[in-house]
């Protein structure tokens, strides 16, 4: 899985550079999570710009990364949902548990 | 316009094909003749409901042999969108799968995919069918 990694403010931001976020390589997405929060990362940022698709393997994956989080009482907050993955969040709820922001400005704000 | 699509697809049990499939779910989609309301969604729609047809079928009803193919269907008349996702294995039970949790105290990694079918088409149902299964899917489209 492509994704980009930036520390900023000390807040961790992963951009998933890739248009689908679906059963065929939401693992790599999790491994990547797991891996974050195992170093030390406690508050993160994942920007989801270049996500069109989302399944519901995807969204497990985000939440498995919410839960892992709070657990070292951190936070795990998403920037830049596209069309399609708004609707999938609205349609299982998922929009009232994530602290959701429209740039990675807005989020990084969030922790100012 | 009238519409009158059969398209069969017979593919390896494999994620990889994900993409594939939903692709032509939401092609297939753009060129149906229905109202516009189900029109403007319907493209996004098919493709999430073929991709959470095929990986339940791929991990859970094929789960025992590695090397199976499924079968998908997807039949469109005036009235209504049929899709069939046909799997080899033991099967399971549809009516068993609970509604996720929808707060953020006992959230659950998994289970929103039989949800997300439920939700998008109008009927949902899981049957045997000549020695394996069928989940079968239905949108009204008139």
């Amino acid at each position: 899985m492509d994704i980009k990694t930036e520390l900023t403010e000390g807040v961790t931001v992963l951009f998933v550079r890739e248009d689908r976020l679906d059963a065929n390589n939401s693992e790599e997405l999790k491994i990547e999570l797991r891996r974050q929060f195992e170093s030390g990362t406690k508050d993160l940022i994942l920007d989801l710009k270049e996500v069109l698709f989302i399944d519901s393997s995807g969204l497990g994956v985000l939440v498995s990364g919410y839960k892992n989080a709070s657990i070292l009482h951190g936070s795990l907050k998403l920037s830049n949902l596209q069309s399609q993955v708004k609707s999938m969040f609205e349609l299982t709820r998922l929009h009232r548990v994530f602290d959701i922001f429209t740039t990675v400005d807005d989020a990084l704000q969030s922790y100012r | 316009m009238k519409n009158d699509i059969d398209i069969d697809i017979t593919l390896p049990s494999h994620t990889r094909h994900l993409r594939m499939i939903s692709n032509v779910g939401e092609k297939v989609a753009q060129e149906i003749d229905c109202p516009e309301g189900i029109r403007e969604t319907l493209p996004s729609q098919l493709a999430i409901v073929l991709t959470e047809g095929l990986v339940n079928a791929i991990k859970h009803a094929n789960s025992a042999e590695r090397n199976t193919e499924i079968h998908v269907r997807i039949n469109v008349s005036d009235k209504v969108l049929v899709v069939r996702i046909y799997d080899s294995g033991l099967g399971f039970d549809l009516d068993a799968v609970p509604t996720p949790c929808f707060t953020s105290n006992g959230l659950e990694e998994k289970g929103r995919g039989i949800f997300i079918l439920r939700s998008l088409m109008d009927t949902v149902k899981y049957s045997r069918s000549d020695g394996g299964n069928v989940l079968e899917m239905r949108k009204n489209l008139a």
